[in-house]
């Protein structure tokens, strides 16, 4: 009995949720006219950011927008446009941030570049903590300023 | 010497670096709009409530005006709102919504229940007019000069310290200079 209530109080839930959102017909399948372009799908979808969710490439997410999106790209694919004009299609609406491999410009320089100076600087700290350490070494002096029995 | 200083170095590298995540922590979602300075996007679209009449980017050209996007989906376009209708009020600007991913009867109620600002109300049932603005949440506005260029966008909910601040003065301006 009480299984029952909590039932139909779940039920009841799911529906009103649902009464929220756009009554969408059941997303249909994407039809591609052959294999190669269904691969050239999978291929950008991965590469593209969900707006939304923006840790989820758009083959991942289930927000409205990536279906949308989804939809746009299946269907530029198919009027036989290439994947940098499907690309370029978005990054002209909403910018370079759609590529989760961003171009090399001026303002993603130390996107770029920022691992190789940080690696440089850890190299330059890594040698010059050696350099001193095989110097207090070959002096043979541990250095008065730290020793215990002072 | 060198040897003490490196800690306190890096130490304050970092406080910089946190310092500035947190100084645009609010604003690391909001996407600079590749529109703005470019032509609005070309659309013919249903007027919302009234059968047969629709409207297009060329119709709107010649006065400045706002498009609001919306849903009676959107729970932000609710707390929105009154903004909207306070500005509607000041009969400063001609204020296009454009209500996009929404079923026509539940918009209507919606606009009937918290108030109408619109001066037109556009019906973009698939979604696909607002990916042509780069729409990826709602509410997002757009301010239209008179020549069909996009001059301001604003993501999310509007305030009432950015009509203000930013969309009043630009429409201002274009009146003053046209």
């Amino acid at each position: 009995m009480k299984l029952k209530n909590i039932i139909t109080a779940f039920l009841a839930l799911a529906v009103s949720l649902s009464v929220m959102a756009q009554t969408s017909p059941v997303q249909e399948p994407l039809v591609f006219e052959n294999q190669a372009q269904q691969d050239r799908f999978d291929q950008l979808t991965k590469e593209l950011r969900c707006l939304v969710c923006q840790n989820q490439n758009l083959a991942d997410s289930d927000a409205q927008l990536a279906h949308d999106l989804r939809r746009e790209v299946h269907d530029l694919l198919l009027t036989g446009r290439t994947n940098d004009e499907v690309k370029q299609f978005l990054v002209d609406r909403y910018g370079v941030f759609v590529l989760y491999r961003p171009p090399v410009q001026t303002n993603t320089y130390l996107l770029w570049i920022g691992p190789l100076i940080l690696l440089l600087i850890g190299a330059w700290i890594l040698r010059a903590s050696i350099g001193k350490r095989s110097e207090m070494l070959a002096t043979g002096s541990t250095d008065n300023q730290n020793d215990p029995n002072d | 010497m060198n040897g003490r200083s490196l800690p306190l170095i890096i130490f304050l590298a970092l406080v910089i670096v946190l310092a500035v995540g947190l100084k645009i922590s609010d604003k690391k979602t909001q996407i600079p709009s590749p529109l703005i300075d470019k032509p609005v996007p070309e659309f013919d679209l249903p007027v919302l409530a009234e059968p047969g009449r629709r409207m297009t980017w060329q119709s709107l050209l010649g006065k400045p005006y706002l498009v609001n996007f919306w849903g009676s989906w959107c729970p932000t376009c609710r707390v929105e709102h009154p903004i909207v209708n306070q500005l509607a009020r000041l009969n400063a600007v001609y204020i296009v919504g454009l209500n996009f991913r929404d079923e026509e009867p539940d918009a209507v109620a919606w606009l009937n229940r918290w108030g109408n600002p619109y001066d037109v109300s556009l019906v973009d049932y698939d979604g696909r007019v607002s990916i042509d603005f780069g729409v990826y949440a709602a509410p997002e506005t757009f301010l239209v000069d008179s020549a069909g260029t996009i001059v301001f966008k604003h993501l999310g909910q509007l305030t009432w310290e950015i009509v203000e601040t930013e969309i009043l003065p630009r429409v201002a301006a274009m009146e003053s200079g046209s």
